[in-house]
């Protein structure tokens, strides 16, 4: 175990910003790709259903 | 074994078996990345002369090698589809492109944020770096280009040609660091030497690196879905799973 405290570990060793700048970034990024997909998904398949019905 | 591989290069026939291979994959990368990021800040000790700056490394390196891994199999995919002309291959590069573009954006990113404690600078002109910013344009030119052409298969031949070619800039990202001497350190790991870290941090780097193959399988066999149905959307066969 690296870290003595939930306070120590948010701190990383001085460079939070660098470490969760990346990380954060990085989920933030497959979230939104998520996201757009889902959305996209979702408008296709509405799309189906109205050339179905026609 | 070949007749099954035509089978499914039926947009009908891959649609529901993608759908099928979704939740493995994806679950795949959850558990993956759970024990990658439990290692990388929980398993493996500070670096000696980096400090706890270098955990950027348990994603900067899986997301640099799906860039360029990435990269390839659309230019497979797009190159196959220029050849033997079928659908769904072009349609595969388009799902894999964004998820490519995604993870070069993200190893840029990462890369900066690790080089202004290491370095002491955000951003150099050195050869990786620029050639890794090139491949980012690579993929967003592909996808305008796409985006650009209304005719589907015409959208598919052009953007192949633009792919294929960008080619050339893989090996280049990958042999920057050995053919330039500049910033960027070289190779961590390799197939040919024993890897230059500790078995800890390399057991973190591997299990994210996998959760990246997963994640993009998933992602991209969900968005191949979409993008079969956005352009079959006339099929019999769409109306009918639709209906």
């Amino acid at each position: 175990m690296n870290w003595g405290s939930l306070a120590e570990f948010a701190a990383m060793g001085g460079y939070a910003p660098f470490v969760w700048g990346s990380y954060g970034v990085a989920a933030l990024s497959i979230a939104v790709e998520i996201a757009l997909l889902l959305r996209r998904i979702k408008k296709v398949r509405r799309a189906a259903v109205r050339v179905a019905l026609a | 074994m070949f007749s099954a591989l035509y089978t499914y290069a039926s947009p009908q026939a891959f649609y529901p078996l993608a759908g099928r291979m979704i939740p493995w994959f994806a679950s795949a990368a959850v558990l993956f990345a759970a024990a990658g990021l439990y290692v990388g800040f929980f398993v493996a000790p500070t670096d000696a002369t980096q400090g706890e700056a270098y955990r950027i490394i348990f994603l900067h390196v899986p997301a640099a090698w799906m860039s360029m891994f990435l990269y390839l199999v659309m230019a497979g995919w797009a190159g196959l589809g220029l050849v033997l002309n079928t659908r769904l291959s072009g349609m595969m590069a388009s799902a894999l492109a964004p998820t490519g573009a995604m993870f070069t954006f993200l190893a840029l990113w990462s890369g900066a944020l690790w080089g202004r404690p290491t370095w002491g600078t955000y951003w150099v002109w050195d050869a990786r770096l620029t050639s890794e910013l090139i491949l980012l344009f690579l993929y967003l030119g592909f996808i305008a280009l796409k985006e650009a052409i209304e005719d589907p298969r015409r959208a598919d031949r052009a953007s192949a040609i633009l792919a294929l070619v960008g080619v050339v800039n893989v090996p280049i990202i990958y042999f920057s660091v050995q053919w330039w001497n500049t910033l960027h350190q070289g190779a961590s790991v390799s197939l040919t030497a024993a890897p230059k870290m500790a078995a800890t941090m390399l057991a973190g780097m591997l299990l994210m690196a996998l959760a990246a193959w997963m994640y993009s399988i998933a992602i991209s066999l969900a968005r191949v879905r979409a993008i079969i149905l956005e352009r079959e959307r006339d099929a019999a066969w769409v109306k009918e799973a639709a209906a």
